[in-house]
């Protein structure tokens, strides 16, 4: 083991093995570098807590003191860097070097276009996140089994060597493809320690130098829609939310920016911001009466999950029976709609209008009655609802992306967006695509990652295969990209930033069975802010800083229109012995003799200044220094145009400007889809059609398995937390405890009240949580809030209330992406075992 | 915005998602213990669902409502403290003396909005305070510059009282009457009038 390295690429120099023993806490940081009144007030926010008898927040009285008080200069702007789609501004005050409140931007005019970016529930908590007692403290080495969360204290030193060797061990022993950068959101919002997307982040510009890494594409969040809307359109973009003031009619399939979008300087303002300008009728189809819908529905139409396509289906029926779809439009614009816009070597009856109206291979007319059975929505609804999306010109029909996340999700998702093609809605203002908004945003540069040399790549949900049976995965059977098949098993994991290691994948039990053997698997490193579930699992553990204690940028989040950046500084000194991700991804690269080409002599700060000078280029506007960056806080620019109109270019000029599709118009029958369908291997019963037809999804409406578990469950995303970030939040635990929505029917028959606690479980696992009854969820159908951290209990039982542990590993056939929402289920009061049980 | 004479919250239940950044807000700037809410957020939920031979018909509804202490101008907690601790000044802002205080409780028993807010840790109890030290400086109190949805703002009660007219309220809130609350509710288009039973606090373990 070395004892002396050189610096790091970085401003503070590196750490060597620290003289105190391991398991000391705070005391032996604090002593270092703060002074004592400062300790004091940190020790309060951070270890007090657990002191107190009973108490999880403990804050003390003197950080009450210093929180109150009418000077305000003393704030550091920053952020919240987390996968929710916004991106808020923070402002920490910070006194004698510890954050004693944080704040938003709420400073000036509040003017639309440039307003007020305020910071949700969760970025308002942001103290208890960084102060947690979950922190990590230092470097660690794991001494058990793996997934047992036994370690032993490490050096920066010892546990940088340990990563380095395995690098070229299994570099020699197997390739670069066997290096598996896993997906990763926690710091998305970051330029410097961005962890997502995962060919931008310091650890890819690390492996990158070391002769690459196997990729993956598509994301837990959207594979299905990302990868079967470009097939339709050419790409996915979809109008601005703030463009409905143009519409007649707006539709959300499952688009819920009430609860995904929760910024105030984001899409859940802009929509309510329109919906007030303009009082455009609202209707939100869902299987949850969302917080959207409670703002700005004015009808809620439950749906049941999975059958957005029958439902589209059932639309279209009426659409094409009392002449509502637009023909001249769909004869310019679209190809497959009708048998005389088919494309060429294709049987007949393969258009969309025959697959409706019943003169399609399979015969079947699909009705609103058929629709309704499917679906759940009664007959006359649906009729209505065609009637109301036919006559409305112009309509806007949006989609979240739920309706896409389940087994049969590609359809769901080309089938919601074929209903504005039908309708002639597509390229114009108060119209949509179909597809998620799009708003305005500016251009900002990253950190410059270097190309990978390794070609191959797999679908982001398909790594636990690629640990077992890597050699075995092809393009045909499973949508590996790049190279016919893959050469070699994942060997070496890196995961940064991320709990889709055991929490946010499928099947935690299947999963925590394939990491826990680490003869496939043979290393795993984690770095991370705290002892999560996927922290766990991790070989070598590295504490890295939060985005509150390093200089950063972070380029704006969702909004319809503003464009913004915001320039986060450093608020407070790293805590214990955690370090930016860049400054350890410099010393592996030193030990590995690749340190002059990972830094290119520049500290993290001085890439920050050469990307700042970067974004300049662009908009020159910008401040020139870091200085002057940290002074200005964020930089905001009002869309200077209308809203964002999708397709606007093809539609006032489809020749000219065609789609990026084959034929270059919108293609309602896919002629690549078709031929994908009839060249891959699909397990049994499952097809990919040029149409996007209702097909059944396993787990889903129809399937047998359903007389053993009757309950569909679908997750949502919940305001206790983004995904699993800030999920050890006592203040958000309090204010958004976990707890599964059940439908006052389906608990009576179960005989159950509000607050039980519930178990709910299948064959892969279960859950033990209090249970919410509420109409605001269809029948037959239960809602667990996703990212709740995994706890297991005597047996496996989670009691944490964590959704994967019932979720499937098996793949959706087009994209290979998570079907998270077609889950069969049973639920009953729990009895016995609590969670005093858990580990 | 210079402050007023009489501050009061104007609380638009129509844009309220229920999000709670008013209440975390709160919760930071004054480091409140768990079950310590100076501001509260109620959902209001309520509606049938019926199986019928076309599926299923419902007829669900929902709205939040953020409430913290209504600066009352008849404040019953402050009637029924038995040591005087619980006070109004002259901006018509009640808060507790902690010198005083006892823990008896009386106040937060007598109180229809649950705004006195006891510590366990303290012994004593706690409450909203308006956020005096941020009116007194002419800034906004942080859980309305928190709103995202804009839903929560102020002002002055005399002033809101000549543009809307008496405060006004809505179910499961008690009836105006009872305290004279200085807060403005916009009613949501489906709130129930003061009194209905026809919606359910649906999260009674969050508030
Ligand atoms: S979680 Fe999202 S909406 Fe909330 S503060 Fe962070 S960036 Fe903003
Ligand atoms: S006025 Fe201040 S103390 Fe009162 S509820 Fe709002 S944030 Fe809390
Ligand atoms: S912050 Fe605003 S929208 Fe959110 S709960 Fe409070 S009042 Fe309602």
């Amino acid at each position: 083991m070395k004892t002396t390295h050189p610096q790091p690429g970085a401003s503070r120099p590196s750490r060597s093995a620290p003289a105190y023993a391991a398991g000391t806490g705070p005391e032996d940081c604090a002593a270092r570098s703060l002074n004592r009144r400062a300790f004091l007030k940190w020790c309060a926010l951070l270890g007090g807590a657990a002191m107190l008898p009973g108490g999880l927040a403990g804050l003390c009285p003197a950080v009450a003191e210093a929180a109150s008080g009418g000077d305000r200069q003393d704030f550091v702007w920053s952020s919240c860097n987390v996968n929710c789609g916004s991106r808020c501004v923070l402002r920490a005050m910070v006194r004698d070097g510890a954050m004693v409140r944080m704040d938003t931007d709420n400073l000036g005019a509040d003017d639309y276009g440039t307003h007020q970016i305020r910071a949700c529930l969760r970025g308002r908590a942001m103290r208890q996140r960084v102060y947690a007692p979950e922190r990590l403290k230092y470097p660690m080495l794991r001494t058990g089994k793996r997934g047992e969360a036994a370690f032993r204290r490490a050096s920066w030193d010892e546990a940088l060597d340990v990563i380095a060797a395995k690098m070229k061990d299994v570099r020699e022993r197997y390739g670069n493809e066997a290096f598996y950068l896993n997906y990763g959101t926690g710091n998305l919002g970051s330029v410097m320690s961005k962890s997502w997307p995962t060919d931008q982040t310091p650890i890819t510009r690390l492996m990158n130098c070391f002769g690459g890494y196997l990729n993956h594409y598509n994301t837990y969040s959207t594979a299905q829609i990302a990868t079967s809307m470009p097939y339709l359109y050419g790409g996915g973009l979809g109008n601005a939310l703030s463009d409905i003031v143009n519409s007649k009619l707006v539709v959300l399939f499952g688009n819920n920016p009430a609860e995904t979008r929760m910024s105030g300087g984001g899409v859940v303002y802009d929509i309510q911001r329109a919906k007030r300008e303009s009082n455009v009728r609202v209707i939100v189809i869902d299987p949850r009466y969302t917080d959207t819908a409670v703002a700005v529905a004015d009808e809620w139409i439950p749906i049941r999950p999975a059958t957005d396509a029958a439902l589209a289906a059932g639309i279209a029926h009426v659409l094409f029976a009392e002449g509502l779809a637009d023909r001249a439009f769909m004869d310019t614009y679209c190809v497959g709609h009708d048998e005389a816009h088919l494309p060429e070597g294709v049987p007949a009856g393969s258009s969309y209008e025959a697959y409706i109206m019943g003169k399609g291979p399979d015969g079947v007319a699909k009705t609103p009655g058929w629709a309704s059975a499917i679906c759940g929505v009664p007959v006359d609804t649906i009729v209505r609802l065609a009637r109301e999306i036919g006559t409305a010109k112009p309509c806007c029909i949006s989609q979240g992306w739920g309706p896409q996340r389940h087994h049969n999700g590609e359809n769901n998702c080309r089938a919601i967006a074929v209903l504005a093609a039908l309708t002639g809605n597509v390229g114009i203002p108060g119209g949509n695509t179909g597809a998620r908004e799009g708003g305005y945003s500016l251009p900002f540069p990253g950190f410059p990652t270097l190309k990978n040399p390794v070609a191959a790549s797999i679908s982001f949900f398909l790594w636990t295969d690629a640990i077992v049976r890597g050699p075995e995965m092809t393009a045909e059977r499973d949508g590996v990209r790049g190279v016919p098949r893959l050469n070699v098993p994942v060997k070496f994991i890196w995961n940064y930033a991320g709990n889709a290691l055991i929490n946010q994948h499928s099947d935690i039990n299947r999963t925590a069975r394939i990491l826990s053997d680490d003869t496939m698997c043979e290393m795993i490193v984690v770095v991370e802010n705290f002892m999560t579930p996927s922290a766990r699992f991790a070989d070598v553990l590295l504490p890295a800083v939060t985005n509150l204690e390093e200089n950063d940028f972070a380029h704006q989040g969702s909004t319809a229109e503003m464009g913004y950046v915001v320039f986060a500084q450093k608020a407070i000194e790293p805590l214990f012995e955690s370090r930016s991700v860049y400054d350890m991804c410099a010393d592996i690269a030193g030990r590995l003799g690749i340190r002059d080409q990972y830094t290119e002599g520049r500290t993290r700060d001085e890439w920050l200044q050469k990307i700042l000078a970067a974004a300049r280029q662009k908009l020159p506007d910008l401040p020139a220094t870091l200085e002057e960056a940290w002074k200005l806080g964020v930089y905001k620019v009002r869309n200077p145009g209308k809203p964002f109109v999708a397709y606007k270019a093809f539609r006032d000029d489809p020749v000219a400007n065609p789609l990026a599709t084959p034929s270059g118009r919108i293609e309602i029958f896919s002629k690549r889809l078709w031929d994908i369908g009839h060249k891959w291997e699909l397990p049994e019963g499952e097809r990919i059609t040029a149409l996007p037809e209702y097909d059944e999804a396993t787990e889903g409406q129809g399937d047998p398995l359903r007389k053993k578990y009757p309950l569909q469950l679908v997750t949502h995303h919940y305001k206790q937390r983004t995904h699993s970030t800030y999920g050890n939040v006592p203040w958000l635990k309090e204010a958004a405890p976990q707890n599964v929505w059940v439908n006052p029917l389906d608990a009576a028959d179960r005989g159950l009240a509000h607050g039980d606690m519930v178990r709910v479980f299948n064959d892969r696992g279960a859950t033990v949580l209090p249970v919410k009854v509420t109409p605001r969820i269809m029948p037959g159908t239960i809602s667990i809030p996703q990212g709740a951290w995994y706890a297991p209990g005597a047996g496996g039982t989670d009691f944490g209330g964590s959704a994967n542990i019932l979720t499937s590993l098996r793949p959706s056939p087009l994209a290979k992406g998570n079907p998270q929402h077609t889950t069969l289920v049973e639920l009953t009061r729990h009895s016995g075992g609590s969670h005093a049980n858990a580990s | 915005m210079p402050m007023p004479a009489r501050p009061a919250f104007l609380f638009d239940s129509r844009l309220c998602t229920g999000c709670k950044a008013c209440m975390i807000a709160c919760k930071d700037k004054n480091d409140l213990d768990p079950g310590v809410r100076w501001r509260r957020v109620t959902e209001c939920t309520g509606g049938e669902w019926t199986r019928t031979a076309e599926g299923y018909r419902q007829n669900v509804f929902s709205y939040y409502l953020s409430v913290s202490c209504n600066h009352c101008e008849d404040p019953i907690c402050v009637q029924s403290c038995p040591t005087t601790a619980m006070h109004q000044d002259g901006n018509g802002i009640v808060s507790v003396d902690p010198k005083k205080c006892v823990g008896c409780k009386y106040c937060s028993w007598s109180c229809p909005y649950g705004a006195p807010q006891y510590s366990e840790r303290l012994g004593r109890m706690t409450k909203c305070d308006f956020c005096r030290d941020e009116i007194e400086a002419g800034r906004p109190p942080v859980c309305v510059a928190a709103c995202p949805s804009r839903a929560l703002q102020w002002g002055d009660l005399e002033a809101l009282r000549g543009k809307l007219g008496q405060p006004m309220a809505v179910a499961p809130l008690p009836p105006v009457s009872a305290t004279r609350p200085a807060l403005f509710v916009t009613p949501h288009r489906d709130a129930r009038p003061v009194g209905s039973t026809a919606g359910l606090k649906a999260n009674p373990e969050e508030v």
